[in-house]
């Protein structure tokens, strides 16, 4: 539960009941907003080098362990070691809405600006990182303060018994999700989605943009040497990029499934009506 | 509240949310040139430069070992030079040229390349990294650019060093322009000497800026003028460099 714990009798199905904290409500669209910009133009950025190495250096001559590429014959592909998939249409090779066919890595509808800038994208991509790691701190230390992060985050010794996660596992593949005073909890899986997002894969995002930053490889070489040189930095920046993605595609259907309206409310007014427990089944 | 209300409601989410993918895509290119907006998302450059000098002023930027090295060094931007006068002193080995330093400095200097190999040498091992992604890591000699500073000798009003270049691109000039902190850094030397080798026409002969913790188009090439100036404005698009004028690159390019 994310309200101060309730002083009366436990809230039951039906029950409006106060969900979400403001800080939570705040940093979810900030954030929300912000790693869409920053997604959109971080593939922008990517679309200026579309190849990805491990170690310090990599360039044209050195091997890359990706690259999304047009063939001489027109064709976009998307090559990930050995494994080459032709991607025409979206990756590699598409069409801009001027009718005209881009030789460029990502698509014009999933970049900021649309049309090819290295420049621009860079100015919003390294102003929303401000916000990014800005909001993040603020965010965790205002948790941290207000008992969010200890109440609703902290995976308790109970949860983390495989048997209580595979439990957890099941009633998801089942789509049974819980209802009455209980829906008001994380869940486990829950739980370790978003400390995942909060502790893992945000703060690595923040790091590995940093360990790219010939500035900052200066005072902090340590950064960079953490991640195993400055290419090996800039390929796991995309790797949790894109896990960010899949935690969003997730999310959005989790909602979706929990019931978009209660969800999205909960989230922008902080007010959540209890799921009704439905009936056993015989 | 009726199922039916739910319903319209959740349809009302959903066109919404399909409608918003559409205007986010138009909003932000439209923000994007908005010079408002530019003005707020540019100030991020304050914020960088003010910060990395905060934490990194005299810092160095890491050298490697020669067995780091990239096996090639990949040559970017323009890698050859039109300009007559260029070729005809390429064609001479640069015999005849000399490197003019001039503006605010007490005392303006034309140092052959002779002069400048006589000077300290600075010897390093460093990464390249280019704004476009990609890194490069080679050997670049030469003597320290605050050398050349001190004999020519600053004037108390000289705030950048302006580097003009013998290149053009879409027929502009190439220059590019760093601060005094840059400036007197140890490892911002004049290269003249790449991996053992004279300087090539591809990476930027006779001499080339090397300003380590900043990006590529910062590595001005062939620099054949280095100006002192107590500001940036008034010089070509007034940003202080072609990257810079041109496609809006941020001139502090330490990020």
């Amino acid at each position: 539960m994310n309200g101060p714990p309730p002083a009366g009798p436990e809230p039951r199905g039906g029950d409006l009941v106060r969900r979400h904290r403001l800080s939570t409500r705040i940093w979810h669209w900030t954030n929300a907003v912000t790693l869409l910009v920053m997604l959109m133009s971080g593939l922008m950025i990517f679309n200026a080098h579309p190849r990805l190495y491990w170690g310090e250096y990599g360039a044209n001559f050195d091997t890359a362990w990706l690259d999304i590429g047009a063939t001489t014959d027109g064709r976009g592909t998307l090559r990930i070691g050995a494994l080459r998939l032709e991607t025409t249409g979206v990756l590699g090779v598409w069409t801009d809405p001027d009718g005209i066919e881009r030789h460029r890595a990502f698509p014009w509808w999933a970049t900021i600006p649309s049309r090819y800038s290295l420049a621009d994208a860079r100015i919003w991509h390294l102003a929303f990182a401000w916000v990014l790691a800005g909001g993040l701190l603020v965010y965790l230390l205002w948790s941290l303060a207000n008992g969010h992060l200890r109440r609703d985050i902290h995976i308790t010794a109970r949860e983390w018994r495989p048997s209580h996660i595979w439990h957890d596992v099941r009633d998801h593949a089942r789509l049974c999700f819980p209802a009455g005073a209980a829906a008001l909890r994380y869940n486990v899986l829950q739980k370790l989605a978003y400390a995942a997002v909060l502790f893992a894969l945000i703060p690595l995002m923040i790091a590995t943009g940093l360990a790219m930053s010939p500035g900052t490889d200066a005072w902090a070489p340590v950064l960079t040497e953490m991640f195993g040189g400055r290419q090996s930095a800039r390929s796991i920046h995309f790797l949790c990029a894109f896990a960010l993605v899949g935690f969003f595609v997730v999310h959005i259907v989790m909602v979706l499934l929990a019931g978009p309206f209660n969800e999205v409310r909960a989230m922008i007014t902080g007010r959540y009506r209890v799921p009704r427990e439905k009936a056993p089944v015989p | 509240m009726s199922g039916g209300i739910i319903l319209s409601r959740r349809g009302l989410i959903r066109a919404g949310a399909l409608g918003a993918g559409g205007l986010l895509l138009s909003g932000c290119d439209r923000l994007n040139s908005s010079p408002g907006f530019r003005a707020v998302l540019e100030s991020g450059e304050d914020l960088h430069k003010a910060s990395q000098r905060l934490f990194g002023r005299d810092a160095l930027a890491r050298e490697y070992a020669p067995s780091e090295m990239s096996p090639v060094f990949r040559a970017n931007g323009s890698r050859e030079v039109a300009d007559a006068a260029y070729r005809a002193l390429l064609a001479q080995g640069f015999a005849p040229w000399t490197l003019r330093v001039d503006g605010l400095v007490a005392r303006p200097l034309a140092l052959p390349l002779a002069a400048l190999r006589a000077l300290p040498q600075r010897q390093q091992i460093t990464r390249h990294d280019c704004v476009e992604g990609w890194s490069a890591i080679g050997k670049w000699q030469g003597p320290r650019l605050a050398h050349v500073l001190d004999l020519a000798r600053l004037r108390p009003e000289a705030r950048y060093l302006v580097f003009h270049c013998a290149d053009r691109i879409g027929g502009a000039p190439y220059y590019e322009s760093i601060d005094l902190v840059d400036a007197f850094h140890p490892q911002t030397i004049l290269a003249w000497r790449m991996n053992d080798r004279p300087l090539d026409e591809a990476h930027g002969a006779p001499l080339r800026l090397r300003v380590e913790r900043q990006l590529g188009y910062k590595q001005a090439k062939y620099v054949m003028r280095i100006e002192a100036r107590a500001t940036l404005a008034g010089l070509y698009g007034g940003k202080g460099g072609y990257w810079e004028d041109s496609s809006g690159y941020a001139w502090y390019a330490g990020i």
